[in-house]
């Protein structure tokens, strides 16, 4: 017998031999120097006497500060919920069949997603210096309702009037993505169902977008949070605009932006906890969608589950 | 008499319940429908073959209108489909209408297209519950029965994603019967089936037909169609090149593109 097929008959031996998952190097290569890092961190917060902790402490539940952030957390959730609705709206009229309703809201989107959102809110605010009057009522005709525009514009009209619309147009870019891609055949059997467009949309197709719609969402709620410290330039006084007022006067700048960010982090972390399971609720019967990875992990116990459902079939 | 005799007598004095006429549909330059002439009686199996791009599907998916024509007519029940007759011209349907009359039209997809979001029991229940607003309790319990007819009542709460293809298509089976449908159309119902699930499928079909169901069948199973369909039509380019008794039409093809078509496929 040759060493050749001795070697064969040994490794077709049919021995139950335990099987070791491969290990990558450069996870332990990544923990030191993590761990290095972080003690570096936690060091100079603790000894570096310029971060003035006590300050932090002082103004972290300020009245002013605390107001500011109320401010930004309602610009927030209206801005988003409008810029949402208007989206949606945006979104279908764009996919659909109609020219003119698809021109427009392409025209739409064009336009504020082509202009700086601060120069669309101070245009907002400064609207009366274009319509000194504004009223609602009929083309060339009867006026039922009219005003002073400077009365109407108060800052606070003035940044929902421009975040909003500057969301919405972003937003019907996102909304079209999710409905694109969801495959025409729902919407053709929701039909033959005999549903209507609306409802097809409302009960099929949108559900499901959601899933590729809520992420990207999420991100642009975030984003709002942050943009709505633009408003500090009609003189709003949101949250980074209230810290900016005190620590112009105490000239304590680290510690209060300290503060600052440290709010934004407390509500965009109660955001992606709302993120997480506002995804759980829409994956509803892809299941094992939250383990999913780009590329699997690949240990016993997970593949058969992420794998089950598929296994079936 | 015997039991086929009957089925023909019957048949007979039955109503013609769909009826195109002249059907012609194109995509762009492409004549997909040259003038496709089919009468279907009320419990009548009709089969359809042909090769793929002949304009099987879209004469089916004509009769729901899911696509426009370009000419001719449909009528399912006496009732022309997708449009309005005045004087000699023929006005589209609103929306709202079209799909009131597609409510009366069951269809099954080749690809499943359950709502993956929704449960078996919640896919079967969506058209009476949405479409006519009918009690939740009655509808539930059609459902039920309906997923018991085909087979999967311990189904009921699994999502499409923990079902087999074959159990799929039996779901969106009983979808389409939960609307009280006056005819079924079933555009491939098997072709996206691994080969051992077809016989589940089709099975379930089989027994409808028995109970008298009116159905067109796009399908490639030639067996399938010569055991269960009263007519078996040959389409081709657009045409009807054959139609007649499957058995005669199987056996017997009188054209050179039917001896072809069936020569490949049997």
């Amino acid at each position: 017998m040759t060493a050749a097929t001795d070697r064969a008959v040994r490794a077709d031996d049919g021995e139950d031999l335990a099987i070791v998952p491969r290990r990558n190097p450069l996870n332990l290569v990544g923990i030191v120097v993590l761990a290095v890092l972080g003690a570096m961190l936690v060091h100079t917060l603790v000894t570096n006497d310029n971060f003035d902790w006590g300050v932090v402490k002082l103004y972290l539940n300020a009245e002013a500060i605390a107001r500011g952030a109320l401010l930004t957390v309602e610009l927030t959730a209206i801005s988003m919920v409008l810029g949402v609705l208007l989206g949606i709206v945006l979104a279908v009229m764009r996919l659909s069949r109609s020219r003119v309703l698809s021109a427009s809201a392409w025209a739409f989107v064009w336009f504020f997603r082509g202009t700086p959102l601060l120069i669309q809110l101070i245009f907002w605010f400064n609207l009366s210096a274009l319509f000194p009057r504004l009223s609602l009522g009929i083309p060339f005709g009867p006026e039922f309702v009219s005003g002073s525009a400077n009365a109407f514009i108060t800052p606070f009209v003035a940044a929902l009037l421009g975040l909003s619309l500057n969301e919405g147009a972003y937003m019907a870019e996102i909304v079209r993505g999710g409905l694109l891609s969801i495959d025409r055949g729902q919407s053709e059997a929701a039909q033959a169902l005999g549903m209507r467009p609306a409802k097809t949309l409302r009960r099929v197709v949108l559900p499901q977008a959601m899933r590729a719609i809520v992420p990207p969402t999420a991100n642009q709620t975030l984003s709002m949070l942050k943009n709505t410290s633009l408003v500090s330039v009609l003189g709003a006084a949101d949250l980074l605009h209230a810290t900016q007022i005190i620590y112009s006067r105490t000239y304590q700048t680290i510690p209060l932006l300290i503060v600052a960010a440290l709010w934004y982090l407390a509500m965009t972390s109660v955001l992606s906890v709302a993120q997480y399971y506002l995804e759980r609720f829409y994956q509803r019967g892809d299941l094992g969608a939250s383990r999913r990875r780009l590329f699997p992990r690949r240990h016993a116990a997970e593949t058969a589950e992420a794998d089950s459902p598929k296994a079936v079939s | 008499m015997t039991d086929v005799q009957d089925r023909e007598e019957s048949r007979t004095q039955r109503d013609v319940l769909i009826r195109a006429r002249g059907i012609r549909k194109s995509f762009g330059s492409q004549q997909v429908l040259r003038g496709i002439d089919l009468d279907v009686q009320s419990g009548e199996v009709c089969c359809v073959i042909g090769p793929s791009g002949s304009g099987k599907s879209t004469l089916l998916r004509c009769i729901n209108h899911l696509e426009k024509l370009d000419g001719g007519q449909i009528h399912v029940g006496g009732e022309l489909i997708g449009y309005r007759r005045s004087g000699n011209r023929l006005h589209e349907l609103s929306v709202r209408e079209a799909a009131r009359q597609r409510a009366g039209i069951g269809m099954v997809f080749q690809r499943f297209n359950l709502f993956p979001h929704r449960t078996a029991l919640e896919n079967v229940m969506e058209g009476p519950r949405q479409v006519k607003r009918e009690p939740a309790a009655e509808v539930r319990e059609r459902a039920l029965a309906l997923l018991g007819r085909v087979g999967l009542r311990d189904k009921a709460g699994s999502y499409p994603a923990q079902l087999s293809g074959g159990q799929q298509q039996r779901v969106a089976i009983a979808r389409a019967l939960a609307m009280r449908p006056q005819v079924m159309l079933f555009d491939e119902p098997t072709s996206a089936l691994d080969p051992e699930l077809v016989g589940e499928v089709l099975e379930t079909m089989r027994s409808l037909a028995e109970e008298g169901m009116t159905m067109i069948i796009v399908t490639h199973e030639i067996g399938f169609a010569r055991e269960v369909a009263d007519t078996l039509i040959f389409i081709d380019e657009g045409v009807i090149v054959e139609q007649g008794p499957p058995r005669d039409v199987i056996a017997a093809p009188s054209h050179e593109r039917t001896r072809a078509f069936l020569s490949k496929v049997l």
